[in-house]
């Protein structure tokens, strides 16, 4: 992997990329070896690997998040099909914990970082607009793992949530409008009761990679 | 008004008259009082007195013995008094915005106390230290355990818990060694005063109390986190109390203290912390246990959830464990079997029991306290008692600066340094430190001790809870969200639990997602097949909040007058499936009413509130309409909606829905067409958002019910309209 000079170089070009502190890189960069199995990069089926994530219900967004080029920062649309460490972090960086020492405009942007990255989750065929369909399936996966659960009681959450979100984002309606989906700025809206930016966050400071993959 | 104001003045006249009669009759036949007298010798009890002569073997027409009746006569014209006196403070609408709820009994407690004492020239009752332990303390503790939010709790938990545990060992600590400073100045004559007995005052002073805090804290509505910090701390600190306060008396009394007893102490700590929890649950889960067999026999349902939160209780003070700690993590543990076990009644009659039975309580204990507070067993001393209050509020802002700072270094839920001063701030001593001065060994300078006490809670309760609102304005604390709850939200919410848990699967990070996950996992294996009784439909808060809210917008459907009220079908309401299909006709023949049946046939429509009711006055969202009526409609809802699911599969072939906007069929379930005129599908390409002027959040799902019907409609060419939804104006 180069000589120790130049990984700490490394290093400290993520650190400022991404805002981790080179501690936490190393962490991080030891779980992606984990994962990975010492390859440089990762794909969709060493996600397999992880035991817990696969009772999780929407496994297959979050896995699918991770190699969304949009999320990567990368100008392109599209799935890539591996993702090397620096992608890793700029994923996990979205995860980050609010520091003290933030401005204003700093919070606001990081949160609408984050916003970002579950809209993209939401909006699964890149449109730039959560469609009636897209929510109903969100719904459907967050409710999967109730067997018992009808699949028309997701879709009519789903509706009923999609109307409420028509009703917060645009209000009185004209007759012969057409709700199309939700947009980011709509999206942001509803979020806006919520303070995502305290919320959404893994702590990265205290980790051990007790998790093994086999 | 003028009206309001005479009746006010008719029930206060009668409020006082009644006061008065209950002193008269307490005086002219003394004996026995319930409210025994606690200090020994100090004040004489009443002397039996000899009943005189009505041992006659006369028969007379009308003949006294209050004897016969007094323990009961008394609770109850005491409790009948405190309700009174509530009454009283909700007739001015402005008194309780200004002054908290509990000043006012205080207050009230004050001038009975003063009546007795001028009437008798005798103390007035004290109250007994286990009549507040044992009856007056736990309906609230249960009250706040089980409507506790378990979401802000646990999310906090570690913060509450620091809050909790070392704060208040800091407050102790800091209080007792402060005041052993104070009492070593010549000049106070206080020297006799060790650090022993200034430890153990500063144990039973230092702690926060829970029904003081609950009682302001609900009027001022902060913002969640905060209220969760400050209540959380208050019922945890039991613990902490209570061993210390045990320790440091057993400390008095012992002639010589080694290092191993204090480390005994620590010990004994972590013991009646986990065994008080222990306890808790297991009560918890053998009342979730239990109400899985009731179904048979539902009135006695509510029973069970207080019988085995009592029991936790009273086995946890047996053990000489945390009692608030037990009752907490019973009420907390049962709850979500329990209410998913019981039915739609019982589960009423449990809220409401339990605000009532807490409001009682809430109430005796502050106009007792106001009682107390007269008498003869007070020692006054100008210097320790002013001392007191400044090192109680010094140590508890110190206390609550230090740990914040180290709070919010290592985690991410920052406190902000306005929420600190109110958590500083709401720091209220009630009762529980007056009972615990009660129990105190009896030395020299145990009156003063009282004194103290009793001037400490006093001002939190009257300066602190009186300035804490002007103050909460002032600063601009973030309060409540007053929002009512959406689906939407609660998806999101679930969505980014499910994902954080995700994440840290893959970073392989055992954090708080991470165990939430799992005990949710566990508990859908193994808890929910034991605990639950039918198991086949657990409801995710997703589903249950969804069917709250379409009975909500049932129940105002119903008000609107809408809905012909049918009668009572209580007696189908059980769980069997059956095949009905909803032939709808218009107006109220006996078609409609058997089909109605039908649809009351099929599963028992359970909807649980999830959201925590704070208020002690009121309950979360009851309104008066039948409750029959809005099951009905609510299944009607259900079989329509599954109804046009399958006349939706025939058309299934024609589903190319990409946007809400679809001209397909599958869309075409929500067409939200404006008037209920029968109009024919095809012809109507796009959907139509539509709103009248008069729609809010509300109307839109009956609308597209109301849709659903329509098309159904159209398809079997029955043109007729329904009487059942409101006609919205194009």
């Amino acid at each position: 992997m180069g000589s120790s000079h130049s990984m700490s170089e490394e290093i400290q070009e993520l650190a400022e990329k991404t805002g981790f502190t080179s501690e936490q890189i190393e962490h991080l960069h030891r779980r992606f070896k984990q994962l990975s199995g010492d390859q440089p990069t990762i794909r969709k089926e060493h996600f397999d690997n992880i035991p817990d994530l696969e009772f999780n219900p929407i496994r297959s967004k979050i896995v699918h998040a991770f190699f969304d080029k949009r999320n990567l920062r990368q100008e392109s649309d599209g799935l890539a099909d591996e993702i090397n460490f620096e992608d890793f972090l700029t994923i996990m960086s979205y995860f980050r914990p609010i520091e003290m020492n933030m401005n204003e405009e700093q919070l606001d942007h990081f949160r609408k970082e984050k916003l970002k990255f579950l809209f993209h989750m939401y909006d699964s065929d890149h449109d730039g607009k959560i469609t009636l369909q897209e929510y109903r399936n969100v719904v459907e996966e967050l409710l999967s793992g109730n067997p018992h659960l009808e699949k028309e009681s997701a879709r009519s959450i789903a509706d009923g949530a999609m109307m409420e979100a028509a009703s917060i984002c645009v209000g009185q309606m004209e007759p012969d409008q057409v709700y199309e989906g939700i947009t980011f700025e709509d999206f942001l809206k509803m979020w806006q009761g919520i303070d995502i930016e305290t919320k959404m966050h893994v702590r990265f400071l205290n980790m051990e990679t007790i998790a093994q993959c086999h | 008004m003028e009206r309001q104001n005479l009746e006010a003045g008719w029930l206060l006249g009668s409020f006082w008259s009644l006061l008065l009669g209950a002193l008269v009759v307490s005086t002219l036949k003394g004996p026995q009082q319930l409210l025994a007298l606690d200090l020994g010798s100090e004040n004489a009890s009443w002397e039996p007195e000899e009943v005189p002569g009505n041992e006659s073997s006369e028969h007379t027409f009308f003949s006294l013995d209050y004897q016969h009746v007094q323990v009961p006569f008394e609770i109850t014209l005491w409790i009948m008094l405190a309700s009174l006196a509530k009454i009283g403070f909700h007739l001015y609408n402005k008194l309780p915005s200004v002054v908290p709820e509990s000043c006012l009994l205080i207050f009230v407690g004050l001038i009975m106390g003063g009546i007795i004492y001028g009437l008798n020239d005798k103390s007035p009752p004290v109250m007994d230290s286990d009549v507040f332990f044992l009856y007056l303390l736990p309906p609230i503790v249960l009250d706040a355990g089980y409507f506790m939010p378990s979401r802000p709790f646990f999310e906090n938990i570690g913060t509450i818990l620091l809050y909790a545990v070392v704060g208040t060992i800091v407050n102790v600590v800091g209080i007792g060694f402060s005041l052993y400073g104070i009492c070593q100045v010549k000049a106070f004559h206080l020297q006799d005063i060790s650090l022993l007995h200034n430890l153990l005052f500063g144990s039973l002073i230092a702690a926060v109390d829970p029904v003081a805090v609950l009682s302001v804290f609900e009027e001022i509505h902060v913002n969640e986190k905060l209220h969760i910090l400050v209540f959380g701390e208050s019922l945890l600190n039991d613990a902490v109390t209570v061993v210390l306060y045990k320790l440091l008396r057993s400390f008095c009394e012992m002639s010589t203290i080694k290092t191993v007893d204090v480390f005994a102490g620590i010990g004994k700590f972590f013991v009646v912390a986990i065994g008080g929890v222990l306890v808790g649950l297991i009560f918890g889960m053998t009342a979730a246990f239990t109400t899985r067999f009731t179904k048979n026999i539902r009135v006695i349902e509510p029973l069970f959830v207080f019988l085995y939160s009592y029991l936790s209780y009273l086995t946890a003070e047996m053990f000489h464990l945390s009692g608030i700690v037990a009752i907490i993590a019973c009420a907390m543990g049962m709850k979500r079997y329990v209410e998913a076990n019981i039915s739609l009644k019982s589960h009423t009659t449990v809220k409401y029991f339990m605000k009532m039975w807490s409001s009682v309580s809430d109430t005796l204990i502050f106009i007792f306290l106001g009682v107390s507070t007269i008498g003869d067993n007070h020692e006054w001393n100008w210097a320790y008692i002013c001392f007191t209050i400044v090192f109680c509020l010094l140590w508890r802002a110190l206390g609550v600066l230090v740990l914040t700072f180290f709070v919010n270094r290592l985690h991410v839920n920052t406190v902000t340094s306005k929420d600190q001063f109110i958590i500083a701030y709401g720091g209220l001593r009630g009762a529980i430190c007056f009972s615990l001065v009660f129990l105190l060994p009896d030395f020299p300078r145990k009156k003063l001790f009282i004194a103290a006490t009793t001037v400490i809670i006093l001002f939190t309760v009257f300066v602190q809870g009186m300035t804490i609102r002007p103050l909460v304005e002032l600063l601009d604390v973030k309060r409540k969200r007053e929002s009512a709850p959406t689906v939407g939200e609660q998806i999101h919410m679930r969505f980014l639990d499910h994902l954080l848990a995700g994440i840290e699967d893959i970073c392989g990070h055992w954090g708080q997602y991470y165990w939430k996950d799992k005990f949710e996992y566990f508990n859908s294996k193994y808890l929910q097949k034991f605990l639950l009784r039918e198991y086949s439909q657990p409801k995710s808060s997703i589903v249950l909040l969804y069917e709250k809210l379409e009975r909500k917008h049932a129940i105002e459907l119903v008000e609107a007058g809408q809905l012909i009220h049918t009668p009572s079908h209580a007696s189908l309401l059980d769980s069997r499936k059956s095949a009905g299909m909803v032939k709808i006709v218009d107006g109220l023949n006996s078609d409609v009413l058997e089909n109605i049946q039908k649809i009351l046939a099929r599963n028992l429509y359970k909807i649980r509130r999830t959201v925590p009711a704070y208020n002690r006055h009121t309950l979360p969202g009851e309104t008066g309409t039948e409750e029959q009526a809005k099951e009905i409609l609510i299944l009607r809802h259900r079989s329509l909606r599954l109804q046009m699911n399958k006349s939706d599969l025939a058309h299934s072939g024609k589903e190319k829905d990409d946007s809400y906007s679809g001209h397909d069929d599958s869309s075409s379930k929500y067409k939200l067409c404006r008037s209920l005129t029968v109009r024919d599908p095809e012809k109507e390409p796009c959907v139509k958002y539509n709103r009248s002027k008069s729609a809010c959040i509300i109307l839109p799902l009956q609308a597209a019910c109301a849709e659903r019907v329509k098309k159904e409609e159209t398809e079997k060419n029955t043109p007729s309209e329904m009487p059942w939804f409101p006609i919205n104006d194009s």
